[in-house]
């Protein structure tokens, strides 16, 4: 269990976090904010509750790693690393510039921390199977999580993945499902439904927390603490959240969030709502 | 001596063996395809580092690219068409474009995927991974080559995608043959006519050069062994002296090695006439080697053939 004063912390980092990624796409005018804002908490507890990582050694073995295979989430991912240090948070803005290291989709090579390169969805999760392997062969004990997107849970290659991680009893990897239900052609539910979610994990062997606000920092954190227990199976952490949750011009584009052009007035609002 | 008398397959696996012996990062993944590969002695040796991922050509490649991503070295095996047409997006991104050091066997390339048919028999798949940057292309024409290159493969950082015939072939090298896998090998030299050949084809060339040496052409014999980077040097000097080129492939003359030589005369201001041995971009069938070879026109006649049409044309 988080103490009070960790679960303010947290929502403090939370806060942050979503500041510095709106503030950098705003910069830009267009970007993927809708599916950056949903995964805020989850990337929190893990990166300043749970991630065994040294700023100071990006690339220390044995670390623990995060593959963030819904690779367009991008701009979360460099608003963390930023305020751990891993590189100035002015560099933030220059998200999708040219010659940025900071492009939409996660590069391995042009970011500090960035421990995959995804974008091509459902490849990450892949990659993150065969993270974990290595890390079994090396026996260094580091926990894999990755994060995959509700629509791109529509790709073929994610459940070849998930069969073979429940089959090589990948217990050191930890998933999480960023279940907004919406893509962009429109809600899954219409596209393409992934109910039952939770049995078809269930289904391929692995074992399933279910979190009912996936924006509640406490609840996420109890879900790790318990898949981190679990032996002989990997885990899906199911997050019920709300794409493009924080910003109101993105909360109320619902569908319309996925990738959005973003007036500058929108965004002097909803940054002076975060302060 | 090395036994040259073993099937490519064999030989390949067995010095496999022996580099995962020294080499720990060394990792081999195979998609359901371990019997055809041969490799099925490595998982009993290596039950940690030899893999089978079942029928999920897709899954194994980005695997491999987390592996590397650990400090592993790893080699995926399925048949070329699996090995590159299906898996063309995760070579491109999850394996080069993120720098993974990955290497990928392609087996049965062309018409040696013979009774498997048209859906197996892959004339396009170096053009796919050609046109993708970041990518080496290595294809062995027999035993020696093939294990010469091996350690020169795992020391390269990088992806490499080697068509490997797996059955037994014509020995075209001996014990002391050098190999640089970025150099291509002159078999034999000669003024009238430059013959670039890779794969299956080389053993053909040697025959044709034979036929065409008692018809009094003196021709040069090249085998490009790695179509990408293609060794630039070796293909224009040979064609500044000989003035004819032919190009012989198992594969479609669209993307493969005539369109790298073709692409090196052009950068070079180099004009030739220019005969080309190859698939004319049609899709493979059911049959035996020796049916395809000339259903394909890629046998010794077809290419004393073009190669007599290439010096008549000079």
């Amino acid at each position: 269990m988080l103490g009070q004063k960790k679960v303010k912390e947290l929502n403090i980092k939370c806060k942050t976090i979503r500041y510095l990624t709106i503030d950098a796409i705003g910069h830009l005018g267009v970007g993927h904010i809708g599916g950056c804002l949903s995964i805020v908490e989850a990337l929190v507890v893990l990166y300043y509750n749970h991630m065994n990582i040294d700023v100071n050694h990006p690339k220390m073995e044995g670390r623990d790693r995060f593959i963030l295979s819904k690779g367009h989430a991008g701009p979360t991912m460099y608003s963390i690393l930023a305020d751990k240090g891993y590189f100035d948070k002015k560099l933030l803005y220059t998200l999708n510039q040219p010659n940025t290291n900071f492009p939409s989709h996660c590069d391995m090579i042009r970011t500090p921390g960035i421990d995959m390169t995804t974008g091509s969805l459902g490849q990450g999760f892949s990659c993150a199977v065969g993270i974990a392997i290595g890390s079994k062969i090396k026996k260094d004990n580091a926990t894999i999580y990755t994060l995959i997107g509700d629509g791109e849970s529509q790709e073929g290659q994610i459940w070849e993945a998930a069969m073979y991680a429940a089959h090589k009893k990948l217990d050191n990897l930890i998933g999480f499902t960023d279940y907004n239900r919406m893509q962009i052609d429109g809600t899954t539910d219409e596209i393409n439904s992934l109910e039952p979610i939770v049995d078809k994990w269930k289904a391929f062997g692995w074992n399933v927390m279910n979190v009912v606000d996936g924006h509640n920092v406490q609840e996420i954190d109890h879900a790790i603490l318990s898949a981190k227990k679990c032996k002989g199976c990997p885990t899906m952490i199911i997050l019920n959240t709300i794409k493009g949750k924080g910003a109101y011009f993105a909360e109320e584009s619902g569908v319309g969030n996925h990738n959005m052009h973003i007036r500058p007035e929108q965004i002097q609002k909803a940054l002076k709502e975060l302060k | 001596m090395y036994n040259t008398n073993v099937e490519m397959r064999v030989a390949l696996v067995s010095e496999i063996e022996k580099i995962m012996e020294k080499d720990d990062r060394i990792v081999f993944i195979d998609a359901d395809l371990g019997k055809a590969g041969s490799t099925m002695k490595l998982r009993e040796k290596f039950p940690e580092r030899a893999l089978d991922v079942g029928v999920a050509e897709q899954n194994m490649a980005s695997v491999a690219a987390g592996l590397s991503s650990y400090g592993f070295i790893p080699f995926i095996s399925s048949f070329t068409s699996f090995a590159s047409r299906r898996i063309a997006d995760q070579i491109a991104i999850s394996i080069s474009y993120a720098g993974s050091n990955v290497k990928i066997i392609g087996l049965d390339p062309g018409i040696s995927a013979e009774l498997n048919g048209g859906t197996h028999m892959s004339f396009e798949d170096v053009g796919i991974i050609r046109s993708i940057p970041g990518t080496v292309i290595f294809e062995p024409v027999d035993v020696i080559q093939l294990v010469k290159a091996l350690p020169q493969i795992v020391d390269y950082k990088g992806m490499i995608y080697i068509r490997l015939f797996r059955k037994t072939t014509p020995k075209v090298f001996n014990d002391n043959y050098k190999f640089n896998l970025f150099k291509a090998d002159v078999l034999k030299e000669g003024n009238d006519v430059s013959i670039f050949a890779t794969g299956i084809t080389v053993s053909e060339s040697i025959k044709a050069v034979e036929i065409l040496k008692k018809k009094g052409i003196d021709a040069e014999l090249i085998n490009v062994h790695t179509l990408k980077p293609i060794d630039k040097e070796t293909i224009v000097s040979s064609i500044k002296k000989t003035k004819a080129v032919v190009t012989c492939e198992n594969h479609n003359i669209i993307g493969g090695l005539r369109s790298a030589v073709a692409e090196v005369m052009t950068e070079e201001y180099l004009c030739a006439p220019f005969k080309y041995i190859g698939v004319h971009d049609c899709f493979g069938e059911v049959g035996r080697y020796d049916y395809l070879i000339k259903k394909y026109k890629l046998s010794t006649d077809d290419i004393v053939e073009k190669t007599l049409e290439a010096v008549s044309a000079k």
